[in-house]
């Protein structure tokens, strides 16, 4: 499909960057991405794929908005609290870019819906605010073998790993299983500086679209860590864990599981 | 001994990476340790021994993005 005058206006910065070009703006048109969480990372990873011209977004939340999530979730506007926030991310994506075809679920990952609702989408972004959809998005993309940006957030910290299943170290490669429940603070009872959770969400999306052009090396077996305190970014070098529990040659896990502990839910 | 912890050259007297967490005050369930570029099972941080020259790294629990 050729791009009219108004897109080639509209994507003129990207298409003059020669690793991106005409070409690879069609490769961001045609690409689909599932976002799960349309929260504090989800926000600014829908709304920057929007921009760029992501021709299919998938957005899965069942939360509605809440005044507390405006610090930081800026998708979300204070007329919209208390609207479902797929319904509130839909209009602000539509808004800024009318290219972009949003699929919405007003529902939560569970074992159950996560296989099917990955399929025909090309790569998983994790915007969650919990341990346990933090892990199963982790092995729903090994599964299902689709590419993942993971990322977490906590106070003044945060941390981003892309994963591709079956060549880089996984969320499991690291953290075997989710922490004992109430052992970590969760952002609700910790709280969070609402711009980091811009600087996560846009290295995420930046990912995203690195993958999507096939340029550059992707942040896999590297977990990125950046303490906002100190302005300081870290690579960690990590390496696939041979007793991966989901990821090696020799899994523990091999369907989706639920965890029941809820961390961080409705932050 | 010198170590690298995190990145940093730091000096320790611990001899195992949980006396190192205890040091540190650093509860084992809250952290992964990357002990030589290697995952340790938690079930190994009070066999795994520091040597003169490891990098070690305590890589947190970060659940949070809503
Ligand atoms: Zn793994």
């Amino acid at each position: 499909m050729a791009m009219n005058d108004d897109q080639i206006k509209r994507y003129s910065r990207h298409i003059l960057l020669p690793e991106v070009g005409g070409k690879g703006q069609k490769k961001i048109t045609n690409a689909k991405v599932f976002v799960v969480g349309a929260g504090g990372l989800g926000s600014p990873v829908a709304l920057y794929l929007a921009a760029a011209g992501v021709g299919t977004l998938g957005i899965i939340d069942g939360d509605l908005v809440d005044l507390s999530n405006l610090q930081r979730q800026v998708i979300h506007h204070t007329s919209d609290v208390a609207r479902p926030k797929i319904d509130s991310a839909r209009e602000k994506i539509v808004a800024l870019n009318p290219d972009v075809r949003v699929v919405s679920f007003h529902d939560r990952l569970t074992a159950k819906n996560a296989l099917d609702l990955v399929q025909g989408f090309d790569l998983i972004v994790d915007g969650t605010d919990n341990f346990p959809t933090k892990f199963l998005i982790n092995d729903t993309a090994i599964f299902a073998r689709k590419p993942l940006i993971h990322a977490g957030i906590l106070r003044f910290s945060g941390q981003v790993m892309t994963i591709l299943p079956g060549t880089s170290a996984c969320y499991r490669c690291l953290f075997k299983a989710p922490p004992p429940a109430g052992m970590i603070p969760s952002c609700q009872e910790a709280g969070v500086l609402g711009a980091l959770a811009g600087v996560i969400g846009s290295i995420q999306a930046t990912e995203a679209l690195k993958l999507i052009l096939g340029v550059g090396r992707p942040l896999t077996d590297r977990l990125l860590t950046y303490d906002a305190l100190t302005t300081r970014f870290r690579n960690v070098a990590i390496r696939r864990n041979p007793a991966c529990p989901v990821c090696s040659d020799h899994p523990t896990i091999t369907q989706l599981v639920d965890y029941e502990q809820e961390v961080c839910r409705t932050a | 001994m010198n170590v690298k912890l995190n990145g940093k050259p730091e000096q320790v007297d611990q001899t195992t990476v949980l006396e190192l967490l205890r040091a540190r005050n650093i509860e084992p369930q809250m952290v992964s340790v990357e002990h030589n570029l290697k995952i340790l099972d938690k079930d190994h941080f009070a066999t795994t021994p520091l040597h003169e020259g490891d990098s070690i790294e305590f890589l947190y629990y970060m659940g949070g993005g809503g």
